[in-house]
C-alpha cells in the first residue's frame, strides 16, 4: 500500500498528466485530504503551463471557423459541478474510438412514411417554450427550417428507433438538410445525439440535438452526402462517430 | 497580437481573459472569439509539440476550445489563472489522444520505448532550441539532467512516469521524485505560485 508520505511526491507526476490511472485515481482521493498538495498541484500546474505557452504558435486559421460554429450546438455546463481540469467525471468518460469509416449506410433502415410537417411544427413549438435558454436559437433554426421546407424540391426520409422516429429532410437546390427527432430513446445524463453526414462512407458532423424530441437544421452542406447518420455523444459531441449509429437516413 | 504567451500580460496588458472567460459563459459569442484569439496559439502549440501531428492537433485544439466553452462557468479564478486552467485541458486532451493512440498499437510499444530511447537526445535539442520564451529556456537548464528529462518525457511528450523510468533507464521511485523536484525548481525559478 503507497504511504501518505509516498503519495506527497506524486503532485508533480498527477500536476503533469503523468500517473496512469489506478494511481491517478488514488491520488485524486488523497487530494481531497490533502490541502498542501492541491495547493502545490496548483503552482505546478501554473508553472507547467508555461512551459506550455512557450510552444506557442499561430493556429491554423480554419480551427477559428469551426470552433465558432461549433459552440451554437454546445450546451454550457452551470457553474455548480466539477471543474474539468479536477478530472472527477468530466473526462473520465474515455472516448471508444470506433472507425472513421462506417459501414455504407443502408438501407436496411426501415422507412416509414413521412412524419406529418404540422406535427414537426408543434414539436419546435414545444422545444421553444421548454429549453428557454435555447429559445433565439431556436426560432432562428425555425425560420430556417421553414425557409428550408419552401424549397421546391425538398424531400423527407425517416426510420424509425425504438418506439420513436427520425426524418431527414432535404433539399440539394438549398443544399441544406435538417433533422427531426420524435420520442427516440431518451437520452442518459452526459449524453447528446450526433447527426453526422454520409460522404461515401465516412461520417461528417453535422450537428447536436439534446434532447429525444425537436429539431435542428444540419450544420455544413449537403454536398454529395448519401445519408445522415444519428449517433449518442458524450456532450458536446465527438468528432468522429464513437458509437453504432441509432438510425440511418438515406437521402434518396 | 496574440503571438505572445507571457502570463503576466494576464494581468497588465490585453483582454482581460477572466472577463472574457466570463462572459463566455453567460453565451457571449464575441467574448469567446476574443478569448480563443488570445489562447488559440498557446493552445495549438502546446497541443502539436504533444501530438507531433498537424491534423490531430487541429482536432484536438478545436475539441479543447469547445471544452472551454462547454464548461467556462467551471472556471474558479481562485484556483489558477485562465491560462493556466485551459491550457490544463489542452495538455489533457492531448495526453489522452496519445494515449490512446497508444493503446491501439500496444504490441509494438516496447519497440517504439526503445526506439524513442535512442532518439532522445534530439528532442530534448528541439524543445530547448524552440522554446520562445527565454525564461523558460532558462529555467529548464537550470534542473539537473534527469530532472529535465523527465518533465520533458511527461510534458511535452505525454508520457506517464512510468514509461519515462523505462526510457530513462531509473528505478520508478527517482522519476516520480525527479519529476517534482523539477517541477518545483521550474516553479520557483519562474516566480509563479504565491
Amino acid at each position: 500500500m503507497t504511504t501518505t508520505a509516498d503519495l506527497h511526491t506524486l503532485t508533480g507526476a498527477y500536476a503533469a498528466h503523468a500517473l496512469p490511472d489506478p494511481e491517478r485515481t488514488e491520488f485524486r482521493r488523497h487530494l481531497t485530504r490533502c490541502p498542501a498538495c492541491t495547493q502545490e498541484v496548483r503552482e505546478l500546474r501554473a508553472a507547467l503551463a508555461r512551459l506550455g505557452a512557450a510552444q506557442t504558435t499561430t493556429a491554423p486559421p480554419g480551427i477559428e471557423a469551426r470552433v465558432m460554429a461549433g459552440i451554437g450546438s454546445v450546451r454550457q455546463l452551470r457553474p455548480r459541478g466539477p471543474d474539468p481540469t479536477d478530472e472527477g467525471g468530466v473526462h473520465q468518460n474515455r472516448r471508444r474510438r470506433l472507425a472513421r469509416s462506417w459501414p455504407r449506410f443502408a438501407l436496411a433502415a426501415s422507412v416509414a412514411a413521412a412524419i406529418g410537417l404540422g406535427g414537426v411544427a408543434v414539436d419546435q413549438h414545444h422545444d421553444t417554450q421548454r429549453a428557454q435558454q435555447y429559445s433565439v436559437q431556436l426560432q432562428e433554426q425555425t425560420a430556417a427550417f421553414s425557409h428550408l421546407l419552401t424549397a421546391p424540391d425538398v424531400r423527407t426520409s425517416t426510420a424509425t428507433a425504438g418506439s420513436g422516429a427520425g426524418t431527414v429532410v432535404w433539399s440539394h437546390s438549398r443544399g441544406q438538410a435538417g433533422f427531426l427527432a420524435a420520442a427516440l430513446p431518451s437520452l442518459t445524463e452526459g449524453k447528446v445525439y450526433e447527426l453526422w453526414f454520409d460522404d461515401a462512407g465516412a461520417a461528417r458532423p453535422a450537428g447536436l440535438l439534446a434532447s429525444s424530441t425537436g429539431s435542428v437544421l444540419l450544420q455544413g452542406p449537403v454536398d454529395g452526402a448519401t445519408g445522415v447518420g444519428v449517433t449518442v455523444e458524450p456532450t458536446g459531441g465527438s468528432l468522429q462517430p464513437t458509437s453504432l449509429p441509432l438510425l440511418l437516413l438515406p437521402l434518396g | 497580437m496574440n503571438g505572445t504567451a507571457r502570463f503576466a500580460g494576464e494581468q497588465h496588458r490585453g483582454p482581460d481573459l477572466v472577463e472574457l472567460l466570463a462572459l463566455s459563459a453567460f453565451g457571449d459569442h464575441d467574448a469567446f472569439r476574443r478569448l480563443y484569439l488570445t489562447v488559440a496559439g498557446p493552445v495549438f502549440g502546446l497541443v502539436r509539440r504533444v501530438l507531433r501531428d498537424h491534423a490531430q492537433s487541429e482536432e484536438v485544439t478545436q475539441e479543447v476550445m469547445l471544452e472551454v466553452w462547454r464548461t467556462a462557468a467551471r472556471y474558479r479564478p481562485e484556483r489558477g489563472e485562465v491560462m493556466t486552467w485551459i491550457l490544463t485541458l489542452a495538455h489533457r486532451r492531448a495526453v489522452d489522444r496519445v494515449r490512446s493512440a497508444q493503446a491501439a498499437t500496444d504490441r509494438d510499444r516496447r519497440a517504439a520505448a526503445q526506439a524513442q530511447a535512442t532518439a532522445y537526445d534530439d528532442v530534448a535539442e528541439q524543445v530547448e532550441h524552440r522554446l520562445e520564451q527565454e525564461q523558460v529556456r532558462r529555467c529548464l537548464a537550470s534542473l539537473t539532467e534527469l530532472q529535465r528529462e523527465s518533465v520533458t518525457l511527461a510534458y511535452y511528450r505525454g508520457h506517464t512516469y512510468r514509461e519515462a523510468a523505462e526510457m530513462l533507464g531509473a528505478p520508478l521511485g527517482t522519476i516520480k521524485t525527479r519529476l517534482r523536484d523539477g517541477l518545483i525548481r521550474l516553479r520557483d525559478c519562474l516566480g509563479v505560485g504565491s
